[in-house]
């Protein structure tokens, strides 16, 4: 298979078309023509406000949680040379929207707008740096998946605990958007305040790709061929720990967009993890963009909370690469 | 040239010695196996010698560097090494793999210059692996995958060549077939120090063999003067016959 050029490209088109069509489409129907004109500005002030203020904002939010989300499933994916590696399944997800919630919990949030997004990445960066020590001490992937459910169960059991002694009815709706992953009424506001984060880990994880190559040969024989293992383990951890927290402080908890869509892009880039890093990105977010759409269409009693809908596709994608792994790889 | 020198090399993992005041000298031209039971010490020695484990005490150096110093990329420009083989994490394509060789030289497999491209290809050439350019690893037998690892290592371009058991798990052909492409290495001016456990093998190929047996270095020299049935027998517990370069093991002593 030759690595396809057109990939790139043809997923940076298909995620604006679906953020197009995210603006199209909802409960007040807009033709083709006044979206595009209140989308440069012009046209009735309604329709500007439901484009620029609701739609918009809320598609670029689903978009800016799946590419974090993609960009950090594919480098832990290289990092720890397994397919089954991301950041909900490791717990990253579940560990930054704890201290998310945490911070709501105790009234935090009330000190500064950079708050939310700075706990969430801390908690991010608490589960990875565990699982990066944990990758220190073992040789065996399996067992560094399980360290991660181990810190998902627990930021699950956290959780859990917040909302039993949620003092009121209200706060518990609050956590439960969290735990559920959403991107309703989110602003450009919110947006902004993800946004560095999420480029930032990106940025980190990206100046980092190569290293990801060589550890295709294994850890031992990266190392022989010139890789700073120490190096390539802090930034790999940094940039998925920073990224993830800043889609988790935009969105909450979403899980397994960030195995499929490496997984579809493997074979397109001659599995190589640093190749697949951008597309998995595109691709991760393009998945959340349309997920959201039809959240937004389908008609139902109470709206679907984006991380569920995620997790019904996800959770079946992951069990069959599971299962369609060979043992070779312990 | 590249020129691997150990002086007084220890490893400790905790309290155990694994490598106890290892002295030996590796250079261009140079074929060396290094022979020992499992267990005597090899990879610690190999390792702590490339600055890849941490030594208890006395100095490895590459070159005059001090190994435990000198940059990954450094090292890596300097000496190859193959580590005994583990399976690749993704079926990559065998071009991608030997280009990581490249890697010490800010290579990635997409992104090769002209000397870095001409490097792989010769690199592949020299192992046979024109007709598997394309093909993805994990549909390799063991004896081609061997060669991609070779292949990888000679595209480095390195002057010296350490290999921990490259042979170790193949058929009779392959292993001829990866023991010739390290004489060539060694015949155009390279130095190879490898682990070898097949005794007819590392007598037929190499010129100097470096023995361990219980962490240390029993014995160092030319192949006709160091391999001997006594130390046959000391060193690995076998009863062997040996006439000249040639050994026959006949069983356990």
């Amino acid at each position: 298979m030759t690595p396809n050029r057109a990939l790139t490209p043809s997923l940076v088109f298909a995620s604006s078309l679906a953020v197009f069509a995210a603006c199209l489409l909802g409960s007040t129907q807009m033709p083709i023509d006044r979206v595009l004109i209140a989308l440069f500005g012009g046209g009735e002030m309604g329709d500007r406000i439901v484009v620029w203020q609701i739609r918009l904002p809320r598609a670029l939010a689903a978009f800016a949680t799946g590419a974090a989300l993609g960009i950090s499933g594919a480098a832990l994916q290289g990092l720890l040379r397994n397919p089954l590696a991301e950041p909900g399944v490791l717990g990253v997800s579940a560990s930054a929207s704890l201290f998310a919630t945490f911070s709501l919990y105790y009234g935090l949030v009330a000190l500064s707008p950079w708050v939310l997004p700075i706990a969430a990445m801390l908690g991010a960066l608490a589960a990875t740096t565990l699982i990066a020590l944990a990758a220190i001490k073992t040789r065996s992937v399996v067992t560094l998946i399980l360290v991660g459910v181990g810190i998902s169960a627990f930021a699950g059991a956290a959780m859990s605990l917040l909302m039993n002694l949620a003092p009121t009815p209200f706060t518990l709706s609050d956590m439960i958007n969290w735990m559920l992953g959403s991107v309703a009424n989110r602003s450009f506001r919110e947006l902004g305040f993800a946004a560095p984060f999420i480029l930032a880990g990106g940025a980190i994880l990206l100046a980092s790709r190569r290293g990801l190559s060589a550890l295709t040969l294994g850890e031992e024989a990266a190392s022989g061929i010139g890789l700073n293992l120490r190096n390539q383990r802090i930034l790999t951890v940094l940039g998925a720990g920073i990224a993830t927290g800043g889609s988790v402080a935009l969105a909450g908890a979403i899980g397994f967009v960030g195995i499929v869509a490496p997984h579809v892009v493997r074979p397109f880039v001659n599995h190589d993890p640093a190749r697949s890093l951008i597309p998995s990105a595109l691709l991760a977010g393009l998945i959340l963009v349309l997920a959201d759409i039809g959240v937004r269409i389908l008609p139902t009693v109470n709206e679907l909370k984006l991380g569920v809908v995620a997790a019904l596709i996800g959770a079946p994608a992951f069990v069959w690469i599971a299962m369609g792994r060979r043992a070779i790889h312990d | 040239m590249t020129e691997l020198v150990a002086e007084k090399l220890s490893v400790h993992a905790g309290q155990t010695a694994l490598v106890t005041e290892a002295d030996f000298r590796v250079g261009a031209g140079e074929f060396v196996a290094l022979i020992g039971p499992n267990g005597a010490g090899k990879t610690s020695l190999l390792r702590a010698s490339l600055g890849l484990e941490k030594a208890s005490g006395g100095l490895a150096s590459i070159d005059g560097d001090n190994s435990a110093e000198l940059a990954p990329m450094e090292r890596a420009r300097r000496v190859a090494y193959l580590p005994q083989q583990r399976p690749l994490a993704w079926p990559n394509t065998v071009r991608d793999v030997v280009a990581l060789g490249r890697f010490a030289y800010g290579a990635a497999p997409e992104r090769l210059g002209n000397h870095d491209a001409d490097a792989v290809e010769r690199a592949m050439m020299k192992c046979g692996l024109e007709n598997l350019a394309s093909r993805q690893t994990d549909t390799l037998s063991g004896g081609e995958l061997a060669r991609v690892h070779f292949a990888r290592a000679l595209a480095s371009e390195a002057g010296l060549l350490v290999a921990d058991e490259p042979v170790a798990a193949l058929d009779p052909r392959h292993q001829f077939r990866i023991m010739n492409i390290i004489q060539q290495y060694v015949a155009a001016g390279g130095g190879a120090l490898v682990v070898l456990h097949d005794m007819s093998l590392a007598a037929r190929y190499a010129s100097r063999m470096i023995w361990m047996k219980d962490t240390r270095i029993i014995a160092d020299g030319l192949v006709e003067d160091t391999l001997t049935a006594e130390r046959m027998a000391d060193v690995f517990g076998v009863r062997a016959k040996v006439d000249g370069r040639a050994v026959e093991i006949e069983g356990a002593a």
